[in-house]
């Protein structure tokens, strides 16, 4: 359970998020949506250590997480995806995946030397654990490919495999709709559904597509203006006032009204 | 017309010396090129880390010398040359400790980094002179030479001879295996590959629980290691005088950039480009010339393009003709 409290992240006068509270249960697939600039990734960027907090806590199952540096987060099973996916280029599409679980014994530089047998049994298990995922992600024949040669659909895909690698306990996802066609999304909204049923991922998922969101997650959390402004199901969250407000702005929610009043 | 001999003296005073120097040159440009794309910043104290190791190296050489230590017909000074090292490799990471962990932790943007880095450049420059002095200093020792030139005229009856220095053949063949053991162990080992992977996509490293701490540790220590080697090896090969390991800087910049910064092959090709310019450019022709002409049409003058004084201004002609055509050098590395 990921647990928010106050937190405040400014850039100068800009206050990005401004006072956000919020809670994830464990087991949830927890959407966050709001109109562009309401500090959706910012607050991604400082719960997953990116970005130290101006001020406020961020409590992992009662353990204040607040600015522990990325890499510490990745060892108590905090993960996190980029908007634009992030892969490491100059590698393929396996390497990416086999970079990511920690502790190899390859690590240490006299195993390479002395230890060699014991080196390759590793890899050769987490290369197998890497075409699992590979398998899941039906991505298997991309295996081999530099992965800066994909698609951007296929890079969203691969950044969920990298949460595969390792058991993590919650996940971030900071659009993984944006720039992908329809058949694509439906299969990383699958492979999202069965993480979570299968392997008792907890996600929290920022998504403008309101269907993608629909399909996906209860509860959804409204934020605007660095604030969370409103919380429940797709369907609550979608008739809320304020929230179509946020979305829209006064006069042209009047104006919907209006239409909806007539029509 | 005597082909034969032309081509004697073109391995004698062209070849073998450039090889030689390029080899150094490339040893220099793949520690910038390695701190550049994983630190993310121009390291101007690279030549001066090479002074130090070479320093500690000589120390160490002239002690094991006293003691009565020798490598046989090798220099002293690669017995010496893993102390040497371990020593660099300690003053580098002190430094880092002390002064570029904190612009690391502060973010600092990589022109800050490149100003502080000519700071610790002065500081490491003056430790230096502190302790060994300004003076030219020769530690080189063991047999001279491979192959001996009177030997080579004797064997062939050619009237040029061919020199190998014992220090061109150890310069050689020490980079070539430094850049191999450098190329397993980036593509092979599992802490090359997060170095690797770091250098890629920093964020998503560290997303990936790669510990930056770890690999900065390891980029620091390798790129003393090939500073100490390529400082030593230049050493033995010319003289240690600390003033031209400041000096060095600019034809191994210009080795790393016309390579392609951040690439470690262009690193070495950058070095063997410059190396050889340097070298044809001013290298005296006649000699070769004369032996390939009819005898009419032989010269009195030296054919020499330009004198050896200036031959610093070869790698910037270099430099500036690659950035100008192919702004990230010959095998595309970050752009500038």
């Amino acid at each position: 359970m990921i647990v928010v409290e106050d937190l405040h992240r400014h850039f100068g006068g800009f206050r990005a998020v401004d006072g956000a509270s919020l809670t994830i249960k464990t087991g949830s697939i927890t959407g966050l949506i709001g109109p562009n600039g309401a500090g959706k990734t910012t607050l991604f960027n400082v719960i997953a250590g990116r970005l130290p907090p101006t001020s406020g806590r961020v409590l992992m199952d009662g353990e204040d997480i607040s600015g522990l540096p990325p890499h510490v987060l990745f060892h108590k099973g905090l993960l996190r995806t980029f908007q634009i996916a992030h892969e490491f280029g100059s590698m393929t599409v396996r390497e990416n995946l086999m970079m990511v679980p920690p502790d190899q014994a390859g690590e240490r530089i006299w195993n390479s030397w002395f230890a060699r047998s014991r080196v390759a049994a590793e890899e050769k298990r987490i290369r197998q654990k890497a075409d699992e995922v590979l398998d899941f992600l039906t991505i298997s024949h991309l295996a081999d490919q530099k992965a800066s040669m994909i698609s951007g659909g296929q890079k969203k895909l691969l950044e969920l495999g990298r949460t595969m690698m390792v058991d993590a306990k919650i996940v971030f996802l900071d659009e993984v709709g944006a720039g992908v066609n329809r058949t694509l999304l439906n299969t990383i909204g699958d492979a999202i559904i069965r993480l979570n049923k299968e392997r008792g991922y907890t996600f929290c998922v920022i998504e403008h597509d309101m269907d993608f969101i629909a399909r996906l997650c209860d509860p959804v959390i409204v934020m605007a203006e660095g604030r969370v402004l409103a919380e429940g199901t797709a369907d609550e969250v979608k008739n809320n006032e304020r929230v179509i407000e946020a979305y829209l702005g006064t006069g042209l929610k009047n104006k919907v009204k209006e239409a909806a009043s007539h029509g | 017309m005597d082909v034969l001999n032309a081509l004697v003296a073109f391995l004698n005073f062209v070849f073998i010396p450039g090889l030689a120097y390029g080899a150094q040159l490339a040893l220099g440009a793949l520690g910038v090129t390695l701190v550049y794309s994983i630190l993310r910043f121009s390291n101007f104290a690279h030549g001066d880390t090479m002074a130090f190791g070479a320093m500690c190296t000589i120390l160490m050489t002239w002690w094991f010398q006293s003691i009565g230590i020798s490598f046989g017909p090798l220099p002293t000074a690669l017995l010496a040359l893993p102390f040497g090292i371990a020593a660099t490799a300690a003053f580098v990471l002190a430094t880092d400790r002390v002064v570029y962990r904190f612009y690391r932790r502060q973010k600092a943007s990589p022109t800050i980094v490149v100003i502080v880095s000519l700071g610790v450049m002065f500081v490491m420059n003056g430790v230096i002179r502190f302790i060994i002095g300004v003076d030219e200093q020769n530690f080189s020792d063991g047999a001279r030479f491979v192959l001996n030139p009177q030997d080579f005229k004797v064997m062939t009856g050619l009237a040029e001879p061919l020199a190998i220095k014992t220090t061109q053949a150890v310069t050689v063949v020490t980079a070539v295996i430094v850049v191999a053991f450098l190329f397993w162990f980036l593509q092979k080992t599992r802490t090359g590959k997060s170095m690797r992977a770091f250098s890629d996509n920093e964020d998503l490293a560290l997303l990936s629980g790669i510990n930056p701490d770890r690999v900065v540790a390891v980029t620091w220590i390798i790129a003393a290691g090939i500073a100490t080697i390529a400082g030593v090896l230049y050493g033995l090969d010319k003289s240690f005088k600390p003033f031209t390991y400041f000096q060095l800087l600019l034809p191994i910049f210009a080795a790393a950039i016309v390579g392609g910064l951040g690439s470690p092959i262009g690193a070495i090709a950058g070095g063997f480009v410059i190396a050889f310019s340097e070298v044809m450019v001013t290298n005296a022709w006649k000699k070769i010339v004369n032996y390939l002409v009819p005898e009419h049409m032989a010269t009195d003058s030296l054919l020499q393009l330009l004198s050896t004084d200036y031959k610093f201004a070869v790698s910037f002609t270099i430099l500036i003709i690659v950035l100008l055509f192919m702004p990230t050098g010959l095998f595309k590395g970050k752009s500038l």
